[in-house]
């Protein structure tokens, strides 16, 4: 079973996110980077599947120098090596997702795993738009994953607004993983040190053929309006309660 | 700051202690539990395993590396006292035990089957006055007879072997005073058997502690470490590794005061502007932080001295002295920008100013690094 883990490096989302001199990026300094919160579930759940089925698991990421930082960690979960395609350019979902198809047909896989979506910009496009450049199958927010090797058929279950689909299909396939599809590991002092040993393999965005030109572009980010002060009601529950009613009354406007 | 660099170790022990957080450590506190889930995990994950060589089961990693380890326990919120020791105290073994003995004990301490956490030295008698101990082991045919008492003796209940040390020869019949003492290592389980009683000590940290009663408790020969009569010389040459470590978790313990101040000073609102803006709060953690940073790169130093088995005494003692007094000078200044709130125990500072305030009384008195100073360093008659 060859597994690749696809990877996004993002803010901390405790990092206090400031719009750039550009109006049109985030500015970068001070700000902490960590792997997807969501793609940790797909790399725990990568990680489980090697160890009942044996293989291999390949991290890929795109981006700036830094991103290595990110590929490191995930080796020190346990990952066997990782691809690292190198660029200073922002990319838009679809280049990404275009970058990440490239280094998968040059590996070749059994199942592609990904986070359902990634904390930063929330589009939730390349593991649909791998699917789709890959010509496989997939599976969108993901809880629960069931692989029978013999018939290489998946069975996933995957979150409705208040119900579960289940869906089986064949692989090679995407799949992307939903928060409560497991529990991602923290590294142990042997994997760490492990890490600094394994391969990461570095392809320039350029010689990977893909089209440059963004089909999406950032023209403006505002940050939120500041959150007016808050009022608190104290007091006797009762006279509280009368406050709040006259409040929402006369100064909310919502009664 | 400064110890955000984020390498991998950090980051990994940083990802484990997430899963602890502040209100697991404030409940055990409170309760004065043993954080077994946490030590549990860090054994697990090998962390406690950091300094035994490889082929023992450990990753044979520097003093450098372990003090980290313990200074990020610290900085997240945590105490890494209560795990520190099964780090640490088999030194003594892998230094001076025979190679039976090391194959017999350090493969289970580092996959933690074993815990060896608790260190036998001081006496109700005998604190920082080491050679005047008064617990003798007496040798009888194939084991030796311990008989005497010990005090503030750390972890013994979360321990599966005590590392001791005794007198072997009389002290009128050795010609140097640091002459005739003996390294043993105890099981435990079959002293409390055979004459071993254990009397815990309720203290103001969460911290396990106990007397020890010894009455003619029996070891066998085959667990002296080293030669007979050399156990005091054995000990001292642990105790820069000490040092250095404990430097590490005062910096952590430095640096949690100083996340948790600097955020809070910016938050919280008086008078119509974030009191971090006041001087008053400002300065004394500005001070504090240089404090820290300058104690921080003294650790550096005589870990990567220590490491190259270069001498580091002197870098050593200096290290835990200014961490320890860096720590409390943060401890200090962060309880003063919580006013109130630093007393409330879900704000975590008062715990931690209690937990902080133990480093300069233990594992060494700052008096006795101030006499090390004085005596080794600048060449000072000797002032005790």
């Amino acid at each position: 079973m060859k597994i690749l883990v696809m990877v996004k490096q993002v803010p901390d989302t405790a990092t206090r996110i400031r719009v750039g001199g550009d109006g049109a990026s985030i500015a970068s300094d001070g700000i902490k980077w960590v792997i997807n919160p969501y793609d940790e579930f797909a790399i725990e759940e990568a990680l489980q599947i090697r160890e009942r089925l044996h293989g291999e698991v390949v991290v890929v990421s795109v981006g700036p120098q830094r991103v290595e930082e990110a590929i490191r960690q995930t080796l020190a979960m346990g990952v066997d090596r990782g691809v690292h395609v190198k660029t200073d350019v922002a990319l838009d979902s679809y280049q990404a997702a275009a970058a990440l198809a490239a280094v998968a047909r040059q590996e070749t896989f059994d199942l592609i795993l990904t986070g359902k979506q990634a904390v930063d910009d929330d589009a939730a496009q390349v593991g649909p738009l791998m699917s789709v450049l890959l010509e496989v199958p997939q599976v969108t927010v993901v809880l629960k994953l069931s692989i029978n090797p013999d018939t290489q058929r998946l069975i996933a279950e995957r979150e409705l607004e208040g119900a579960i689909e289940v869906v089986e299909l064949p692989y090679p396939a995407v799949i992307t993983a939903q928060r409560g599809l497991n529990e991602p590991r923290y590294p142990t002092l042997p994997n760490i040190m492990k890490a600094k040993k394994k391969e990461i393999r570095v392809e320039l965005l350029e010689s990977l053929g893909i089209d440059v030109v963004p089909k999406v572009r950032i023209t403006a980010l505002t940050e939120p309006p500041a959150r007016p002060v808050a009022k608190i009601l104290t007091g006797d529950p009762l006279e509280a309660a009368e406050q709040l009613v006259n409040l929402l009354h006369h100064e909310a406007k919502v009664l | 700051m400064i110890g955000e660099e984020s390498d991998d170790l950090r980051e990994g022990v940083r990802q484990l202690c997430r899963r602890f957080p502040t209100e697991y450590w404030r409940r055990c506190d409170q309760e004065k539990k043993y954080p077994e889930d946490f030590v549990g995990a860090m054994t697990e994950a090998g962390y406690l395993a950091a300094l035994i060589p490889e082929k023992y089961g450990g990753s044979g990693l520097g003093i450098h590396e372990a003090s980290v380890i313990l200074e990020e326990i610290n900085r997240a919120g945590g105490n890494a006292a209560q795990c520190h020791a099964q780090m640490y105290t088999m030194g003594t073994v892998l230094r001076h035990g025979s190679d039976a003995q090391k194959s017999w004990w350090l493969p289970g301490i580092a996959d933690g089957s074993i815990r060896l956490q608790a260190f036998g030295i001081t006496e109700p008698g005998a604190g920082s006055d080491t050679t005047q101990l008064e617990t003798t082991a007496r040798r009888k045919g194939s084991t030796y007879e311990i008989r005497g008492q010990k005090i503030f003796i750390s972890r013994v209940q979360h321990s599966d072997y005590l590392l001791l040390l005794a007198r072997t020869t009389p002290i009128d019949r050795v010609s140097r005073r640091t002459e005739g003492l003996s390294v043993l290592m105890v099981d435990l389980r079959n002293a409390l058997k055979h004459g071993l009683s254990v009397q815990p000590i309720d203290t103001m940290i969460n911290h396990e502690t106990n007397a020890l009663f010894f009455d003619d408790v029996p070891v066998p020969v085959e667990y002296l470490i080293g030669e007979e009569g050399e156990g005091f010389s054995y000990i001292l040459d642990g105790l820069n590794a000490e040092r250095i470590l404990i430097a590490g978790e005062c910096l952590g313990d430095g640096y949690f005061f100083m996340d948790r101040s600097t955020a809070y000073a910016r938050e919280r609102v008086v008078f119509g502007r974030p009191i971090g803006q006041n001087q008053g709060i400002q300065f004394p953690l500005a001070r504090a932080y240089a404090h820290l940073r300058a104690a921080d790169l003294m650790r550096v130093r005589a870990a990567e001295r220590f490491d190259r088995q270069e001498p580091s005494g002197e870098d050593a003692n200096l290290a835990k002295l200014l961490a320890s007094e860096a720590s409390w000078e943060a401890a200090n200044a962060a309880i003063q920008t919580f006013g109130g709130y630093g007393f409330a125990t879900e704000y975590d500072i008062e715990r931690k100013f209690r937990e902080t305030r133990l480093f300069q009384v233990a594992p060494i008195s700052t008096n006795l690094i101030l006499t090390y100073i004085g005596e080794h360093v600048l060449q000072l008659p000797r002032s005790y």
